[in-house]
Parts: C-alpha cells; sequence; structure tokens
C-alpha cells in the first residue's frame, strides 16, 4: 500500500499554509494570551484571593490554562476539519482534480489527518510556550501535555472529518458547532470541576473527549498525582475517538469520492 | 482505410461499454477504439453521456457493463498505472484557488510522482507553453476564463501523458480565447500527443478532430472523420432560408429538383442541395420571396441534426 501520495497532500496544505502562516501563528499567540490575562488574572482575582485558592491548590490561571489548551486543540480541529475539507470535496473540487492523478482516496485521507495533526501541533505549541512565560506549568514532565493536547485534537478531528463527508452543504456544521464544541467548550472541565455539574452534564462531558484530553493535560502540566486507571481510561477515549473517527472517516472519503 | 487493429494496440479499446446511475443509463452501450497519435471527438449535446465516458476512460468512474482497456490496462484493476499515463483537463477548472498559478503547476507534479526540483522545471516550462509566465505568482482566481482553461492544459500535460483528455476545452471561451486554445491543442498534436476530446461545438471537433463519433442520448449514431460524416450525412452546399415571421410558405413540393431534403427549423428553412445557387433561383422561380438567404458548406451541425432531428445547442 502506498502512502507517498499522502505526504504530497500534507505538502500542498503546506503549500497553502506558507501564505498565511505570519497571521496564523501570531493569533495563536495572542489568543491565549488574551484569554490567560483576562480570564486568568482578571476573572481568577476574583475567584481566588489572599490564601484561600480554588481548585486543587492552585491558582486559577494555573488551574484554567492547561483547560483552555485542551480546548483550544478540540477548536483547532473542529476548523480545520469541517468547510476547508467540505469546500475541497465539494465548491472547489481540489479532491477531483488531484484523484485524476495515481494518488488514491486513502492517501488523500490520510494527508489531511497528517495536515491536522500539523497544524494543531503549531497551536499546541504555541499556547504551551505562552503558558510557560505565565509560569503555568510546573514541572518539565509539563511538556507531555503537548503530545496529550494533539491527541485530543485528533481524537476530534478524525470523528469530524467522517461527519464531513457526510455533509451536502454547511448547516451541518453550525449545529455541530453549536450543539457539541461550544457546549464542551463551556462544560468539559476547561473552566471548573465537572463534579460541580448537574449529572446529566457531566454525563455528556466524560461520554465526549475533551474532559478526558483536559484531565490528563492538566495532571500533566500541574504535575499533580493522577491514578493510573483514570490516566489509562481516559487515554483509551482519546485513542479510541481517533481509531474510530479515522476508519469512519476514510470510508466516508471512500464513498464521497468515489461517486 | 487500415485493417482491424488488434485492442492492444490501440491506446483506449471499448465495446459494449455501459454507464449507469441508479436507474438511469447514462451511456448504453458503446464500441469504440483510439489510435496513438490521433485526435478523437466525442460529439453530442449536453446530456448524451459524452462526461461519463470520459470519466470512466480517466478511471474515475467505474464502468458498470461491457468492457474497457485503455492503454491496454483494466481501468478496474490498474486505475493508478493508467492515470499516472493520462493528462485530464476537466470540464470544470477544478484549479486550486489557495496556491499560486505555478504552484499549481508544481503541485500537480508533486502528486504525479516527480521529483521537486523536476515539478519546478516541469512547471515553468508549461507556463511558457500556455503564455503565462508573467502570471507565475499570482493567484488563480483573478484570471480570466481563457487564461484558466490554458493552465488547467497546462495541468494536464505535466506527467507528458501518453493521452490527454479534453472534457469540453472551449466551453464558455469568447472566441479569441477559443483559438488560442485550439492552436495550443494542434502544437501538441503535432507533437504526437493523443487527444480525447468532448464537444458540442460543431467548429471545434471540425478543426481538432481526426476522427470523431456522435452521440445522442447514450447512444452512438454515427462514426468517421468530420469529412467522411459530412459526406455521407449531408450535401455539398446548404441553402439557409428565412421568411417573414407571419408568411404561410407552402414548402410542398419544395425538395423536387432543388433540393435532397428539406429541415424547418423555427427559425428558418434548410435546403440541402448540391448547388445552392441553382436552389435559390429555384425557389424566386416559384414565387417565394424570402426575408434572407444564405448559402453555406455543410457542416457537422447538419450532420447533427440529419441524425438525430435535433439541433445541438439549443
Amino acid at each position: 500500500m502506498s502512502l507517498g501520495g499522502a505526504a504530497v497532500v500534507l505538502e500542498r496544505d503546506l503549500l497553502n499554509y506558507r501564505r498565511t502562516w505570519r497571521g496564523s501563528l501570531i493569533v495563536s499567540f495572542i489568543s491565549p494570551v488574551l484569554f490567560l490575562a483576562a480570564m486568568g488574572l482578571g476573572l481568577g482575582s476574583l475567584i481566588s484571593h489572599g490564601q484561600h485558592r480554588l481548585v486543587e491548590g492552585v491558582p486559577y490561571l494555573d488551574y484554567l490554562a492547561p483547560g483552555l489548551l485542551a480546548a483550544t486543540a478540540m477548536q483547532t480541529a473542529a476548523l480545520e476539519s469541517m468547510y476547508p475539507i467540505l469546500a475541497k470535496m465539494m465548491w472547489d473540487k481540489i479532491y477531483d482534480s488531484i484523484l485524476a492523478t495515481p494518488v488514491q482516496v486513502r492517501e488523500v485521507f490520510l494527508g489531511e489527518i497528517a495536515w491536522l495533526v500539523v497544524r494543531v501541533a503549531i497551536v499546541t505549541v504555541a499556547f504551551f510556550a505562552v503558558m510557560v512565560l505565565f509560569s503555568a506549568v510546573h514541572s518539565p514532565l509539563g511538556l507531555l501535555a503537548v503530545p496529550l493536547t494533539i491527541l485530543t485534537g485528533l481524537a476530534f478531528g478524525a470523528p469530524f472529518f467522517a461527519y464531513t463527508a457526510n455533509q451536502r452543504n454547511d448547516t451541518g456544521f453550525a449545529a455541530l458547532n453549536r450543539f457539541v464544541v461550544i457546549p464542551l467548550f463551556l462544560l468539559a472541565g476547561t473552566f471548573f470541576p465537572i463534579a460541580n455539574l448537574p449529572l446529566v452534564f457531566q454525563v455528556f462531558a466524560w461520554v465526549t473527549p475533551l474532559a478526558h484530553g483536559v484531565a490528563l493535560v492538566r495532571a500533566a502540566t500541574l504535575a499533580s498525582p493522577i491514578a493510573p486507571l483514570a490516566a489509562a481510561v481516559h487515554l483509551t477515549v482519546l485513542l479510541g475517538y481517533s481509531g474510530v473517527g479515522i476508519g469512519l472517516g476514510l470510508r466516508g472519503f471512500e464513498r464521497r469520492l468515489r461517486e | 482505410m487500415e485493417a482491424v487493429q488488434t485492442p492492444s494496440r490501440s491506446l483506449i479499446h471499448a465495446r459494449g461499454l455501459v454507464k449507469r446511475f441508479g436507474s438511469f443509463t447514462a451511456v448504453d452501450g458503446i464500441d469504440f477504439d483510439v489510435e496513438p497519435g490521433e485526435a478523437f471527438g466525442f460529439l453530442g449535446p449536453n446530456g448524451a453521456g459524452k462526461t461519463s465516458t470520459m470519466r470512466m476512460i480517466g478511471c474515475v468512474s467505474p464502468v458498470s457493463g461491457g468492457s474497457l482497456r485503455v492503454l491496454g490496462m483494466d481501468p478496474a484493476v490498474d486505475g493508478a498505472r493508467i492515470r499516472a499515463r493520462l493528462g485530464v483537463v476537466p470540464q470544470a477548472d477544478t484549479l486550486d484557488l489557495e496556491i499560486s498559478v505555478e504552484d499549481n503547476l508544481f503541485i500537480y507534479g508533486r502528486f504525479f510522482g516527480l521529483s521537486r526540483a523536476r515539478a519546478r522545471q516541469r512547471a515553468r516550462e508549461l507556463l511558457e507553453f500556455v503564455q503565462l509566465t508573467d502570471r507565475a505568482r499570482d493567484d488563480v482566481e483573478p484570471l480570466s476564463g481563457g487564461m484558466k482553461r490554458r493552465l488547467v492544459i497546462a495541468r494536464g500535460l505535466v506527467n507528458e501523458p501518453d493521452l490527454l483528455l479534453l472534457d469540453e476545452p472551449t466551453t464558455g471561451l469568447d472566441p479569441q480565447a477559443r483559438h488560442l486554445v485550439w492552436d495550443r491543442l494542434y502544437r501538441l498534436k503535432q507533437r504526437g500527443v493523443s487527444q480525447v476530446l468532448t464537444t458540442h461545438y460543431m467548429d471545434e471537433a471540425e478543426q481538432l478532430c481526426d476522427r470523431l463519433v456522435v452521440m445522442d442520448k447514450g447512444r452512438i449514431v454515427a462514426a468517421g472523420s468530420p469529412r467522411e460524416l459530412i459526406d455521407r450525412y449531408s450535401t455539398r452546399e446548404v441553402l439557409e432560408l428565412r421568411f417573414p415571421a407571419d408568411a404561410r410558405i407552402s414548402l410542398d413540393g419544395l425538395p423536387d429538383g432543388l433540393a435532397e431534403r428539406v429541415e424547418v427549423l423555427p427559425d428558418r428553412v434548410l435546403l440541402y442541395t448540391a448547388d445552392g445557387e441553382a436552389a435559390i433561383a429555384g425557389v424566386h422561380q416559384r414565387g417565394l420571396v424570402p426575408v434572407s438567404s444564405l448559402i453555406r458548406r455543410s457542416t457537422l451541425e447538419d450532420v447533427f441534426l440529419r441524425l438525430t432531428g435535433r439541433s445541438l445547442v439549443d
């Protein structure tokens, strides 16, 4: 099974990125600075003052930052896996022209998955660097947060690819954003412990990948102990969503592009 | 004419070729062969099955029935190997709007497995060939329709294909842009690049094709060179007459002695004859006074009208 075509599909995405990387990278730095300053320092000063600290014995900014990091990976994955993919599939027909060459559908899919990972990695590293500047990373082991965050992005991006492959127009994207991405951003442990929520929201949070990503990333940057069993469950959920998403996405691409 | 060629020498060999979409049959059992070095055309109105046929040849749409060999191989088995040797110019431009004009050619070369250096070199050669060198670094979007078409043709040549597939190469272009495209295609043919093209323009088929088949409703209704088809299905000359809109003209008996055949179209009457001058004299002799009259050579348009009873472009 030849995968050389996947590398060229990635190369094409990098050519496109080369045109916009400066602006895109600046945003990747500014956005976490704004969030951490406003919510971590500003809002955090209302929540924790003096010796009274909110959660897990750390300043609110340090608690918030890993949650936002994982949530940013989710949002980046959502951005990259919806409109740009449907455009290449349906509106600009870029995939049609690629598939007139020896490149196969699976190579197109895997190339786009590779680009998704690269894109999430860029955003993750920028965010992580800002966290270091804000002293929100408590141990060198915090570096583990980078691959864990990228995995969280993949756990969303891969199933979203499968979803996009079944869309005939863009109305489904608004629904996915409104009913999955935004609620998870608010409820999946980014801003406060999930245990504070009513049970129905807790269930919603734990059956989707973000809460698991947040839990792992937070344990990494705060260097807080985590039960091996819990860590294994979190990791399994993220890997499961990624693996099943890749399988379904590949099938979706094959069906859609072989019409 | 040569003796029947063996299938293995033909670039394309199709027998009883069928394409179905659900219960709709787009291509209904067609036979044809395309030989090395020739320009072969599919002529027909929209919906005749031309594009479906092209997509099967291009190995992007599976065959529903019959047999198809492209470059001696089976598209169902060797799709990628066949595509490696084809150049495709699709009906819609499908250019990559997110990267520059030159990068469109560069990355396409990469999809065919060219090295970066070779793909870059090839992109520059082809920009030269289609006269777009000065637009190399520009975006694709602001290019004119004719420029985009030339860029798509250049893209189809990036792998130095043995066979170029062109689906309606000049549809939607103004006359000047069309002639520029035709000129480039003619040069390619002189270099020995075989071409298969679809068109619903008669003049395009006459300009570009050595041999063509006329398609209608998924079937081939005639085959031959443009000249042969005109000789076989039409007359040397055509007399076109226009009458006042409200005139009640009796055309009964008009063919007698004047024309081999008469076609009455909504806006004009066509008389098929070997001698247009004699025919117009005869029309006047019978006391008919057309608003205008025109004597012209027969074209493939007339062939199509004869074969199907319908005009090609409505």
